[in-house]
């Protein structure tokens, strides 16, 4: 059983914890994920693994405290075993030499970006960071971020910190001025992907966004977290879940994440 | 050997208006009494052709012989030497192509109730008796990590057990039993059932991981270094689609989802268990096979007004077992034959039409059924509000894809000897669907037992 090591209540609505996967530890990388049950009534429910430390054999991840299922799950404290725990899943990211490469995280993307830049700076790319949230008090990591990565930009909607706007705002503004990217990674809620696919599109930099669609198993058993990459159906779980966000069929997208709308309020109801 | 009575003694079951309300088993089993009955029914032949049609020899006249003589626990013993699962294999294994269709007795009447009496006794040991651990021998002192706890991984493991060796199987989900638990309905196996049959193996010894992917969370190279030998009983667990437009609609599924989310999470007990499952009036499930059955009733138990079934065969060319069809006609299912999907149309996004077109049965195929052809101009629509997919799965790629030297085949299942069970990698078994495609829980269990045969040996002997 997997148990909580350190629990931590980063910022409102975002939970770390630190729990004790020796096995993970040794194997993950950065951008794969775990599929979650926090209890035996609860689904199962994929993070994306934020940090791992193979000599402790822990890892570290963090998720927004939203649906249901979060909320069991960030209902859980320091010493709990969790019901359920699998992972590492997913592909990883891509680690190589780029040269000047963008991370763009939000929300729970900030974490998950933070090994990425690493791993990353560590191949010898010049690595900036784009951090997103609505307010100050709302961005985490930012030391983190900063140790690692050769500049951290920020921006907020209400201006509390950075450019006052969202990333894809800022990171148009920078592109505009000449910026150069060889490539670009986002990772975060939806529609911000989404936005920087679009936003980096006429220029033409390929872009690596990391989806979240709703999913089951989380080994390609079941086929929920289906999307349409360049006119093909592709499982988020297994065939990715990283896709050039320019082949995406972000309609298919945006309409497959309402699905459960109606059930999600039902069952927050209920707790 | 008294009057030959032609019928089988029918076995009671839940009346169908009353059991689509409910996800409670619809076969009763019968009563002891029943089963005596049925017992003396056995002709008892000397040369019983009826153990030629099972796939994992189970002395069949042995095990009635002692139901006839109300010793229902030397029967359970004599069963269990041959199959670890009667319990399961009672439900689930199609009899009818198997044992029944070789009894003497079918050749002129009904064939003795074979698989309801292997049901009898597994269910009438776990109900009344403490059951037995069977006295293992000595430790080998060799490792098998079998890979998949699902009907072949769990044969092969209770078989290795009781060679002697050391066995720990690894499951991905959080549950074991595979398709027994994630798959086939609770109305059709309870899952009490499987829990108790897989807890013999704990038993026997068998320590189990859950949640652990292997391929992902270790390779198959990781695992040889502390294994001597592994088994791969992995499934069929990528679902097809139909690559036709409009598949990405919310609301339509693949089998495996919907009964994923019905089964393994619980969603027919939705928002106590917080999986939702889609509930619609109107339910269209695409495909003729078990699985097929087992959504379209799933379908009618969530609550569907109608439960309607696509099929682009006729009913004589069903891969579903009699009993299934015969089922899901009783409960109401509307058969939509000879008729195949071409598009799904939405609104706003959520399905809400299957277009179809009929068909027509032309020559034979490569499989021998008579392929159906579609009929020009004859497109029609079905309003739906919820679409199943059911035509069928491929092995999972997770551990070929990490495993460069062990060879797959064109249709993506694992090479295997099917003799021994060997893949090309040297110390590595496979069997049941990863290795012969999707197929049915018996096949899997009886690649389980050949398997475990071919590890033994190689084990015992160091050759290759």
């Amino acid at each position: 059983m997997v148990k909580i090591l350190q629990k931590e209540h980063i910022v409102p609505n975002i939970h770390e914890f630190i729990v004790t996967a020796p096995d993970i530890a040794r194997k993950a990388r950065a951008g794969q994920f775990v599929i979650v049950i926090p209890d035996k009534y609860a689904e199962r429910i994929p993070i994306t693994i934020a940090d791992w430390d193979n000599e402790q054999g822990t890892i570290s991840i963090l998720f927004l405290e939203i649906g249901a299922g979060t909320q069991s799950l960030a209902a859980l404290n320091t010493g709990d075993e969790i019901f359920s725990f699998t992972g590492p899943l997913g592909r990883s990211f891509e680690i190589k030499k780029y040269g000047t490469v963008g991370l763009v995280g939000g929300c729970y993307g900030i974490g998950a970006i933070y090994p990425l830049a690493k791993a990353l700076k560590e191949c010898g790319n010049k690595v900036v960071c784009y951090s997103e949230a609505r307010s100050r008090f709302l961005l985490y990591w930012n030391e983190k971020l900063e140790s690692v990565a050769d500049e951290v930009r920020y921006s907020t909607t209400d201006g509390s910190l950075g450019s006052k706007g969202h990333s894809h705002d800022l990171l148009k503004k920078d592109l505009e001025l000449d910026e150069h990217y060889d490539k670009i990674f986002a990772v975060g809620c939806t529609y911000m992907m989404y936005k920087i696919a679009h936003t980096t599109k006429p220029y033409g930099i390929n872009t690596i966004v990391s989806m979240n669609p709703v999913m089951i198993d989380g080994t390609g058993m079941c086929g929920a977290c289906r999307l349409e990459v360049g006119g093909e159906t592709k499982f988020a779980c297994v065939d990715g879940p990283h896709f050039d966000g320019h082949k995406i069929n972000w309609d298919v997208v945006l309409n497959r994440r309402k699905a459960y709308i109606e059930e999600e309020i039902i069952s927050k109801e209920r707790l | 050997m008294g009057k030959i009575i032609p019928n089988k003694n029918p076995m009671r079951e839940q009346p169908p208006e009353e059991r689509i309300k409910n996800f409670n088993e619809v076969p009763y089993g019968y009563s002891p009494e029943e089963a005596i009955a049925e017992a003396h029914r056995c002709l008892q032949c000397k040369k019983p052709l009826c153990v030629d049609g099972c796939p994992v020899e189970i002395d069949i006249p042995g095990f009635i012989g002692f139901i006839a003589e109300k010793k229902f626990k030397e029967g359970i013993v004599r069963l269990k030497e041959k199959n670890i699962l009667p319990a399961i294999c009672g439900r689930v294994c199609p009899q009818e192509e198997q044992c029944e269709r070789e009894c003497i007795l079918g050749k002129k009447h009904e064939p003795v109730a074979i698989g309801r009496l292997e049901r009898f006794l597994a269910d009438w040991e776990r109900e009344n008796i403490e059951i037995e651990i069977p006295v293992l021998p000595k430790s080998t002192g060799k490792k098998v990590a079998v890979v998949g706890a699902g009907p072949a991984g769990i044969t092969a493991a209770a078989d290795l057990v009781r060679f002697g060796h050391t066995v720990e199987i690894f499951e991905a989900l959080h549950e074991p039993g595979g398709v027994l638990v994630y798959g086939i309905p609770e109305f059709r196996l309870p899952k009490a059932i499987v829990f108790k049959e897989i807890d013999f193996l704990s038993k026997m010894g068998v320590r189990l991981h859950t949640d652990t992917v292997i391929g992902m969370i270790k390779s198959l190279d990781e695992l040889l270094e502390e294994f001597d030998a592994i088994f791969l009983g992995t499934g069929a667990g990528l679902p097809w689609f139909m690559g036709i437009p409009g598949e990405n609609l919310n609301r339509l599924y693949s089998a495996n989802e919907y009964l994923t989310r019905a089964n393994l999470m619980k969603a027919y007990l939705f928002p106590k268990y917080k999986t939702p499952i889609a509930k619609g009036k109107r339910v269209a499930t695409v495909g003729g096979g078990n699985v097929a059955m087992d959504c379209a009733r799933t379908a009618l138990r969530l609550g569907a007004e109608e439960s309607i079934l696509i099929y682009r065969r006729a009913k004589e060319q069903m891969p579903a077992r009699n009993e299934e069809i015969h089922h899901a006609e009783e409960e109401g299912v509307n058969f939509q034959l000879l008729t195949n999907p071409i598009a799904f149309h939405g609104e706003n996004g959520w399905v809400k039409e299957a277009e179809c077109i009929r068909m027509e049965l032309g020559e034979p195929d490569d499989s021998g059924r008579r392929r159906p052809v579609p009929i020009d101009g004859s497109n029609f629509k079905i309003p739906v509000d919820i679409v199943i997919i059911a035509i069928g799965n491929s092995p999972n790629p997770l551990i070929p894809a990490t495993t460069p030297d062990l060879e797959i085949t064109r249709r993506e299942t694992i090479v295997t000897d099917l003799q021994t069970g060997k893949t090309t990698k040297r110390g590595v078994f496979a069997g049941g669907d990863v290795a012969t495609g999707a197929a049915t829980v018996i096949l899997a269990m009886g690649a389980g037992k050949t398997a475990a045969k071919g590890i033994h040996e190689y084990l015992i002997s160091g050759e290759w």
